[in-house]
C-alpha cells in the first residue's frame, strides 16, 4: 500500500499544503470520542461517535433509533381511540400538543368542527405545554454553560403547568388530554383559577431569568456564534419552528394555516438573523411572551358553550347516560370497540409543535384502525443537521448547540 | 401569481406530459398526483426551481404499503410546501414489491437523506444514489421490513401470552 500511495496524485489539500511549505501528509492524531448513548449532557439517548483533532471535533456519526417504539406500526393495530396516548411519548415536554394535533387531524378526517369554547381551551392548553417546553430547553442551556440556578427557578413554574394539566385532564407529564371532538371536560373552576395565578405569577418569573441570561456576558460568549446555520441550509433540512425563526425565516404554522382559531389572537412571531445558539435562545425567550399573550387573550375571552362537538358516533358520551339510555349505551359501546363508522380518506394535519410543524399524514380505509399513520417529528427531520454544525467547533460548543435544537430522544425516535 | 390546483397541475402537466402525471386527485384540499419512477426527480426539482411555484421545501416523506396491488403494491409520498405561497402538494410514486427501487432526493434536498433511510428501513424501498442507505431506527441485524403488512405487530414466537386470554 505504501508504494502505491508515492504515485498516486495528490488531493487538493495535498496539493496546498505541499505549495505553502507543509508536510503533504497530516501529522495530527484524531481521537475517537463516544459522546452518548447515556450521557447526562445530552439530555436524553442518542450518541454521536466524534473524531476529535484535540478539542476540535472533525467529523461526527450520530446514531439515533434507542428509544424507537414502532408507534407508526402500533397505530396501525389500534383503534383512533387508543393512538391519543402513543402521541404523548413523542415530545414529552409539551404532550397537549401532540394530542390535539392527532385529535385535530382525526377530527379534520371525520369532518367534526368542533365549538369555538373547545377550541379556545385547546389553544391555552398547547400555549401552556409551549411555554413548559421553551422554559426547559433554555433553562437547560442554561444548566450546560453553567447557571444552573435558573433551571431550579423555572422549573418551580413548569410544576405549576402541570398541576394545571393535571385539574383538566389527570395526568402531568403523558396527557392524553381531550377526545376526537372536543375536550373531556370542561375547565374547573379550580383550573380557571390556576390559570390566572399563572398569568399573574409567571411574567415576573420569566422577567427575572431573561434579566439573569440574556445580557450576561459569560452566557453571550458561550453562545454566540456557536452552532451557527444559515437560513438556506435550514431551509434544505427541513428545519420548522423555533430552529428556523432564530435563522430569520418567519414560518409559523399557527400563522400560516391557522388551526383552533389562532386566527382570533394577536400575537407576533419572533424571528432572529444568525441562527446561532444564542439566537435560538432569543427566539425561545421571545416566544414564551408571546404564548402568555395568547393564553392571555384566550383566557379573558373564552366563549360559553360546550366544550365538545356535537358527535355521539365519536365522542363518547356521558356515563350517566350510557346507563340510562339505551342510544347513549350504543355509542359508548361501538366507541369502546372501536367499532364507530371511520370514512375512508386522507388527510394530512399540522400544528406548531415545541420544536416546529408538528404533521400527521393519516390514510384510512375505512377500518377501525388507520391504514397509514406517519408521523412528521420536527425533531426527527432537523437532527440531522447536527453533525454539519458542530463540525470545526468544540466540544463543549456541541453540548450548547444540542441543548439550545431542543432535540427530545422521544420524538426523534418515535 | 396565486397558485391554486388548477394551474399548478396545468404548470406540471405542460412540462412532463400527461403520461407521466396520473389521477390528480384532492382528498384534503392538498393536490395529490401520482408520477413515475423515471419523472419523480426531475419533478421535485422543477418545482423547487421553478420561479413562479417555489415549492421549494420538503415537509415530509413516507412509505406505504398496499399488499396485492401487483405493480402498485409499494408507494413512496413525499409531501412538498410553497413557503413563499403556502401552497402544498403530494406526490406518490408506485412500484411493485420485487422491484423496490427509487431515485434518491438527497441531491435536492438535505433533509431527503434520514427521511430515505427511515422509508428503507421500514419498507426496504432503496434509493439509488443515496450517500448512506444503511438502517436509522432499527438494529442493522434486522432481517425484514417491519411496517410491510404481512409482518403483525407482536413477535408470533412468544409463548409468554395466550392468545385464549388475550384475543390477538
Amino acid at each position: 500500500m505504501a508504494t502505491e500511495n508515492k504515485t498516486a496524485e495528490l488531493t487538493e489539500i495535498e496539493q496546498f499544503r505541499k505549495d505553502h511549505g507543509l508536510a503533504i501528509k497530516e501529522e495530527r492524531q484524531l481521537t475517537t470520542l463516544n459522546l452518548g448513548p447515556t450521557h447526562p449532557a445530552t439530555h436524553g439517548i442518542f450518541q454521536n461517535i466524534l473524531q476529535m483533532d484535540g478539542e476540535i471535533i472533525v467529523d461526527a456519526v450520530p446514531t439515533i433509533g434507542y428509544i424507537h417504539r414502532a408507534f407508526e406500526k402500533i397505530a396501525e393495530r389500534r383503534p383512533f381511540y387508543q393512538i391519543t396516548p402513543l402521541t404523548d411519548r413523542m415530545n414529552y415536554c409539551s404532550s397537549p400538543i401532540n394530542n390535539m394535533g392527532y385529535h385535530m387531524t382525526v377530527e379534520k378526517l371525520l369532518g367534526i368542527t368542533v365549538p369555538k369554547r373547545a377550541q379556545y381551551i385547546r389553544v391555552i392548553m398547547m400555549e401552556l405545554a409551549r411555554i413548559s417546553d421553551h422554559l426547559i430547553c433554555n433553562s437547560i442551556l442554561g444548566v450546560d454553560s453553567g447557571a444552573f440556578t435558573g433551571f431550579l427557578y423555572v422549573m418551580q413554574e413548569r410544576e405549576h403547568i402541570y398541576d394545571i394539566y393535571e385539574e383538566v385532564c389527570g395526568a402531568r407529564l403523558t396527557t392524553n388530554m381531550g377526545r376526537i371532538g372536543g375536550m373531556e371536560r370542561d375547565l374547573s373552576p379550580k383550573a380557571l383559577h390556576l390559570i390566572d395565578e399563572f398569568l399573574k405569577r409567571f411574567p415576573k418569573v420569566w422577567a427575572e431569568f431573561e434579566k439573569m441570561m440574556t445580557r450576561n456576558r459569560i452566557f453571550m460568549d458561550r453562545t454566540t456564534d456557536v452552532g451557527a446555520i444559515s437560513a438556506e441550509r435550514a431551509l434544505s433540512y427541513g428545519f420548522t419552528g423555533p430552529n428556523l425563526r432564530a435563522t430569520g425565516v418567519d414560518y409559523d404554522v399557527r400563522v400560516m394555516n391557522p388551526y383552533s382559531s389562532y386566527e382570533d389572537f394577536e400575537f407576533d412571531i419572533p424571528v432572529g438573523s444568525k441562527g446561532d445558539t444564542y439566537d435560538r435562545f432569543l427566539v425561545r425567550n421571545a416566544e414564551v411572551w408571546e404564548s402568555l399573550k395568547i393564553i392571555e387573550q384566550a383566557y379573558k375571552n373564552l366563549p360559553e358553550g360546550s366544550y365538545h362537538a356535537d358527535a355521539p358516533h365519536y365522542y363518547l358520551p356521558p356515563k350517566q347516560k350510557v346507563y340510562t339510555s339505551m342510544e347513549a349505551l350504543i355509542y359508548h359501546f361501538k366507541i369502546v370497540m372501536g367499532e364507530a363508522d371511520i370514512p375512508v380518506g386522507e388527510v394530512y394535519h399540522s400544528v406548531e409543535g415545541g420544536n416546529g410543524e408538528l404533521g400527521f399524514y393519516l390514510i384510512s380505509d375505512g377500518g377501525r384502525t388507520p391504514y397509514r399513520l406517519h408521523f412528521r417529528r420536527p425533531c426527527f427531520i432537523y437532527y440531522q443537521a447536527y453533525t454539519e454544525m458542530i463540525k470545526g467547533g468544540q466540544l463543549a460548543d456541541a453540548i450548547l448547540t444540542l441543548s439550545s435544537l431542543n432535540v427530545i430522544a422521544g420524538e426523534l425516535d418515535a | 401569481m396565486e397558485l391554486t390546483n388548477e394551474n399548478v397541475l396545468g404548470k406540471i402537466i405542460s412540462e412532463f406530459g400527461e403520461e407521466n402525471i396520473q389521477e390528480p386527485y384532492n382528498p384534503d384540499g392538498i393536490m395529490t398526483i401520482t408520477t413515475n419512477r423515471e419523472t419523480i426527480h426531475d419533478l421535485i426539482k422543477y418545482l423547487r426551481d421553478d420561479q413562479e411555484l417555489q415549492i421549494s421545501f420538503l415537509t415530509t416523506m413516507c412509505g406505504i404499503h398496499y399488499p396485492g396491488k401487483g405493480d402498485k403494491e409499494l408507494c413512496t409520498m413525499y409531501q412538498l410546501h410553497s413557503l413563499r405561497h403556502n401552497y402544498r402538494i403530494r406526490i406518490k410514486v408506485y412500484m411493485p414489491i420485487s422491484d423496490p427501487v427509487m431515485p434518491t432526493m438527497t441531491d435536492l434536498y438535505a433533509t431527503a437523506n434520514w427521511m430515505e433511510r427511515e422509508a428503507f428501513d421500514f419498507y426496504g424501498i432503496k434509493f439509488t444514489g443515496h450517500p448512506n442507505l444503511i438502517r436509522i431506527l432499527n438494529i442493522e441485524e434486522m432481517e425484514y421490513h417491519p411496517m410491510l403488512k404481512q409482518y403483525p405487530l407482536e413477535d408470533q414466537t412468544r409463548e409468554d401470552k395466550i392468545n385464549t386470554y388475550f384475543g390477538r
